[in-house]
Formats: structure tokens, C-alpha cells, sequence
């Protein structure tokens, strides 16, 4: 099981956008009538997505208000699912895959990549506050391997000196190009290809 | 080696278009409503005598899955999509989403329709955002089509597709996990009966079949059961898409016929093994559940369930993972014992401290500071596991130790040779086993 770290510092108030409403509600009609707890997963995705990337306690209050069910519930869902933050993490949150396929193809050198370019240990914001990174299992690119995942863009084929420069777009605030950076197409192989060929 | 015309997936790379005139090319919703229209027990039967088995791990024919939905709709049927791919290894169903949507929205139809769905659910793991964006578009568009909706294709039948994010977490590929996740809950396996059959998604009839499997059935309805069933081997039906990673010089998917041999996928399609096929170490072949095999193995086995449960092994995800001998293979197990123990939902006890268990021994052993016994206790420790959770993860997390040590037990023992006496005669004050200092 893996253990997730609640932020000691907490804000007061919580509140979605009225688009983010919105958009709850048509989460919420997707599910039949008086099943209105399925959409708490979604919406504590909308929470990550508007807080800057994290959900604080009360907003799992705000969402089990919204959502008619037990607060515990909520916080048990956000606390069990490794995709919530539940601490601040950095704008550009970067997770690096480092599951067996990946490590074999040298992930590990994409986490030295991080650690010199943003900061030295995993979960800690960068000193210009906008980056974060995180060693995560299996992203299931694996043929691709290996990668990294920044905010909601998969990079793959990397190494660390593609990285490098990858980090140093995104701290510029250009967004680099996601998918291969070997120039190949998607998961077909990169030397000869044997299949598909006369479409 | 496969002939190009009978590959399902042919847009598997993404050279063409996903929109529904390009995928009408490539066949899809050719025919829909002719087929649908032959009826439910025409669309079961068919798949029972194409002997399709489950592309999700289990291996479980679906045609026999799919008749144990009931005949009389008293309550709701649900259709669910399982797309949570997490096992390491294997990465084919995020190729469907991102290019050949029709396909799976097509199967999820005339699934929804054979057992009696007016609901399908896909539930795509959180990470593949940008590919449920794309499913979504899809989705879309065949609304607007009305390939899906009330009355879709013009068969009658009303269907509604939506897609429901997961977040992270690998225990939700599994079945009742995956449905405790659509209701909202944490994703923690459920026992095992009541099968989701009968008693699944709030409490209704609910069939849960992997991406892959539904998106080739319509396929298999277009071009007949006996086409389907003459790829491959006996009750080892068909084609599959292999995930070739690792030390291997060119990893990529492929779709092959079943019962294909491993040397060949590796050696043709992967550009071969990293320092030349002597160089190989072992081989997982069904994502990272699945037992290794070494090398002498790998010369000869066929990839279809059958023979590779012959090996003690099996098919799982046909995700293939290539371990070359400049690899340390203690730190690839550790490595994913880690990832178990990272995933257990902690709900059963053996597996929740077991998978850590295992993990810290493997480490021990990568850092060749564990003793002989412990090569026997970490055996018994997955024993120990085996078999005795609610889910299949028990099994999953033991079996690649398990197999570690079928094949590779002699390497770990040459590498640990941590005597726990101490034999120097040194003060050590808090040492409390005065009595193992040699005098």
C-alpha cells in the first residue's frame, strides 16, 4: 500500500467555478438516479485540476455535501487512489515511470534528470516553485519506455539528456511535443517494420 | 508469420484516421445491423464456436461468459469496459483507444445488445486522459451518427456509452474492484460469489470484458466464426496484439496469431535481443504476474495459454518483457515486488504485509546481505500468500517470486552468503546473543 502525506497547511474555504459545476452535473447525469456517489471520483479530479494540481480537506467536505454522502467516504476514496495530491505539488508535475520496463531501459537516469533539474528529492517543489516530481509504477507505455508524464502529456523514448531539455522547455513555459522522441510512429518498431506495411 | 489481411487491428500504429469514415474503410460498422438483427442467441453462439478467450489475463471464453448473463431482464444489465491497463509490460489497449475507437465502441454495441445492456461503462485508467479524450471524441461522433444512442444502428436497441476515469490505482483492473470503483468507493476487491454476472454493478447483472477482447468481436461476427478460429492453435483462437519491451532492440506492438513463437516475435518483430539472442537471460511473457522463463525455455515455447501454463507460466497480457543477462535479475524482481507491494489495496492481510515482505527479502538478496534460510522463507512466504486473498493479486504478486527462484535460485544463493554468526570477537555491547561470538 502506498502512503500518502496530507498537507499540514490547509486553506479555509473551498468552492467550485460555476463551469466547474456545470460540469459536475453532467457527471453526475451520467450515473442512474440515487447513484450520484459514482461521480466522486471525477469530481475530485476537477477539485486537483482547479486547486492547482492538489485537493485540500475541505474540499473532499465541499464534495461530500455536493455529492449527499459521508465525508469519511470521500477522504477514504481520496487517500486510496495514488493519482490524488493531497499535498501542494508543483505546477508542472512531472512523474517518472520506474517499473521493471522502464528501469531496464534506464528510467533511473530520467530520476537523475530530475534530481539535478528540479530538485533533489522526489515530492518537493523546485526552488522556482513550479515544478515537482514523483517516481509512479507502470504508466503502460512500456514499449516506449522509458517516459514521463508531465501534468496530462505522456513523453516517451526519453533519455536523460532529452529530458534535460524537455525540462527546460517546460520551466519556460513552452509546452515540448508530447509522444516518441526517437521519431518513430507511436509503438511501431523503430528499425524495420515488419507488419502493416502495404495498407 | 500473419498475413497482413487477417490482422484486426489495422490502424494499430496510427497511420490512418480514427474518425468513422476511415474507420468505415478499414470495415468497421460495415454490417452492424445485419448482424445484430440475427439475434442474440446467432452473436452468442458464434463467439462460443470462434472459442474466443478473454484478451484480459484470465483467458476466460467469452461467449460462455456472455450466456451467463440472464435471459430474463428483471433489473438493468450492465455492459462494463474494463481499460484500467496497469500490469507492467503490456501497453495494446491504449493503441485501441487512440486509434481504433470504432472498434471498441462497435463491440461495446453488439455486446450491449447480446447480453442485454442498455449501459456500457468504460472505465479507463486515470493516467490515459489524452486517450479518453480521444474515446470521447469518438463517442461523439457515433452519436451523431446514431451508430450509438436511441434506437443505434436502427436494430431497436437504445445504448449509452460513458467513460469513467480511475485514478491510479492497478488493483481496479480487477473485476469487482473496477465495479467498486464505478459506485465510488475505494477499489477493493469483492468476494467471489456472487459473480458479476448476476450480482455486479449496483447490484445488477453486469458482464466485465478487457478492451481487446470486445474490440475484435466485431471482427469476428463480419468475417465468421470459422475465419477467427482457424488463426492459432485449438481453444487457443485467433490473433493477439504482443507488447515486446525490454532489452530488445526495436520494442514495439504486434499483432500475431496465437501460438506464434516467442523467438520468432522477439527476433522479427523486436529487432532481436540487446547483444544478440545468446545474451538473453529470461523472458516474462504475460506482464509482470506472470512466472519468468529462462532462456532454454524461450528457444522453443509457443505464446498461447496453453502451452505456457505447460511451463508454469502463462499468457496473462502477452506483455512480453525481455531481460538481457547485462541486467541484474534479483533487482528486476525486487523491482517489481515493489510494485506489488506499492499496489496491494491492503484489504487482505497476507497480501498486504506479504507483498512487503517479499520485497524487502528481494532487496536484501539484490544487495547480497541475505542469509541461506531466507531464499527458503521467502518461498514459503509466497506460499503463503498464494491462494489465500479474496483476488487474483495474491497470486500475481507471489508467482514472479516463485518464479525467480524456480530458475534462478542458485544465482541468489551464490550471491548471498550472509552467515548470521558472528565470527570475530569483537565488543559489540549491545549484541544480546552473547553466546554466537566465537570465543
Amino acid at each position: 500500500m502506498s502512503i500518502k502525506k496530507i498537507s499540514k497547511e490547509q486553506p479555509e474555504t473551498f468552492e467550485f467555478t460555476e463551469n466547474n459545476l456545470k460540469l459536475c452535473e453532467d457527471i453526475i447525469s451520467k450515473y442512474p438516479d440515487g447513484k450520484k456517489q459514482s461521480a466522486v471520483m471525477s469530481m475530485l479530479y476537477i477539485v486537483q485540476k482547479q486547486n492547482q494540481n492538489w485537493i485540500p480537506l475541505v474540499a473532499m467536505k465541499y464534495v461530500a455535501k455536493l455529492l449527499n454522502m459521508p465525508y469519511i467516504k470521500v477522504y477514504e476514496v481520496a487517500t486510496f487512489y495514488s493519482m490524488y495530491n493531497l499535498s501542494p505539488v508543483g505546477k508542472f508535475f512531472y512523474q517518472v515511470c520506474t517499473t521493471t520496463p522502464c528501469m531496464l531501459r534506464g528510467a533511473y537516469k530520467l530520476v537523475e534528470a530530475c534530481k539535478e533539474k528540479i530538485s533533489k528529492n522526489q515530492n518537493e517543489i523546485s526552488d522556482d516553485g513550479n515544478s515537482s516530481w514523483v517516481e509512479v509504477e507502470c504508466l503502460g507505455a512500456c514499449v516506449n519506455a522509458p517516459m514521463v508524464q508531465i501534468n496530462e502529456n505522456y513523453y516517451e523514448d526519453l533519455d536523460k539528456d532529452k529530458l534535460t531539455k524537455i525540462i527546460n522547455e517546460t520551466t519556460k513555459g513552452q509546452q515540448p511535443k508530447p509522444g516518441s522522441y526517437k521519431g518513430r510512429l507511436n509503438s511501431a518498431p523503430e528499425i524495420k517494420r515488419t507488419t502493416l506495411n502495404n495498407l | 508469420m500473419l498475413e497482413d489481411k487477417n490482422r484486426i487491428f489495422q490502424n494499430l500504429y496510427g497511420d490512418k484516421g480514427v474518425d468513422i469514415a476511415s474507420s468505415k474503410q478499414r470495415g468497421d460498422w460495415n454490417n452492424t445491423k445485419e448482424i445484430c438483427l440475427k439475434g442474440k442467441d446467432w452473436i452468442i453462439n458464434e463467439i462460443k464456436a470462434s472459442e474466443l478467450r478473454g484478451r484480459g489475463g484470465a483467458g476466460f471464453p467469452t461467449g460462455l461468459k456472455w450466456s451467463f448473463a440472464p435471459k430474463e431482464i428483471s433489473k438493468p444489465h450492465y455492459l462494463v469496459i474494463n481499460a484500467d491497463e496497469s500490469e507492467p509490460g503490456t501497453c495494446k489497449d491504449r493503441d485501441i483507444l487512440r486509434f481504433e475507437p470504432q472498434k471498441l465502441i462497435e463491440g461495446c454495441l453488439i455486446a450491449s445488445y447480446a447480453v442485454g445492456a442498455h449501459k456500457c461503462y468504460i472505465y479507463i485508467r486515470g493516467e490515459y486522459f489524452k486517450e479518453g479524450e480521444n474515446l470521447q471524441k469518438a463517442i461523439d461522433e457515433a452519436y451523431k451518427k446514431n451508430l450509438i444512442g436511441p434506437n443505434a444502428c436502427g436494430i431497436g436497441w437504445d445504448l449509452d456509452i460513458y467513460i469513467h476515469y480511475g485514478a491510479g490505482a492497478y488493483i481496479c483492473g480487477e473485476e469487482t474492484a473496477l465495479l467498486e470503483s464505478i459506485e465510488g468507493k475505494k477499489g477493493q476487491p469483492r468476494l467471489k460469489p456472487p459473480f458479476p454476472a448476476l450480482v455486479g454493478l449496483y447490484g445488477c447483472p453486469t458482464i466485465v470484458n478487457n478492451v481487446e477482447t470486445i474490440a475484435i468481436i466485431p471482427t469476428i461476427l463480419r468475417r465468421g466464426s470459422k475465419w477467427f478460429s482457424s488463426l492459432g492453435k485449438p481453444k487457443n483462437t485467433g490473433t493477439k496484439i504482443f507488447c515486446i519491451s525490454g532489452n530488445v532492440n526495436s520494442p514495439c506492438n504486434v499483432e500475431e496469431e496465437m501460438g506464434v513463437s516467442l523467438k520468432d516475435l522477439i527476433e522479427k518483430h523486436a529487432g532481436g535481443v540487446v547483444g544478440g539472442w545468446e545474451n538473453l537471460k529470461a523472458v516474462i511473457p504475460g506482464g509482470s504476474s506472470m512466472p519468468m522463463l529462462p532462456k532454454e525455455t524461450c528457444d522453443t515455447i509457443k505464446m498461447d495459454f496453453d502451452s505456457l501454463i505447460k511451463e508454469k507460466s502463462g499468457l496473462g497480457t502477452a506483455g512480453i518483457i525481455v531481460i538481457n543477462k547485462d541486467q541484474d535479475i534479483i533487482a528486476c524482481m525486487a523491482r517489481i515486488a515493489r510494485f506489488y507491494k506499492h499496489e496491494s489495496c491492503g484489504q487482505c492481510t497476507p497480501c498486504r504485509e506479504g507483498s512487503g515482505w517479499m520485497w524487502r527479502m528481494l532487496e536484501r538478496m539484490r544487495k547480497n546481505e541475505a542469509s541461506r534460510e531466507e531464499i527458503e522463507m521467502l518461498e514459503e512466504v509466497t506460499k503463503q500468500i498464494e491462494g489465500h486473498t479474496i483476488c487474483a493479486f495474491g497470486e500475481g504478486s507471489s508467482w514472479p517470486v516463485q518464479g525467480l527462484l524456480r530458475h534462478f535460485k542458485k544465482e541468489i544463493i551464490k550471491r548471498n552468503n550472509f552467515n548470521p554468526v558472528v565470527s570475530k570477537n569483537t565488543n559489540i555491547p549491545y549484541l544480546v546473543d552473547q553466546h554466537l561470538l566465537e570465543k
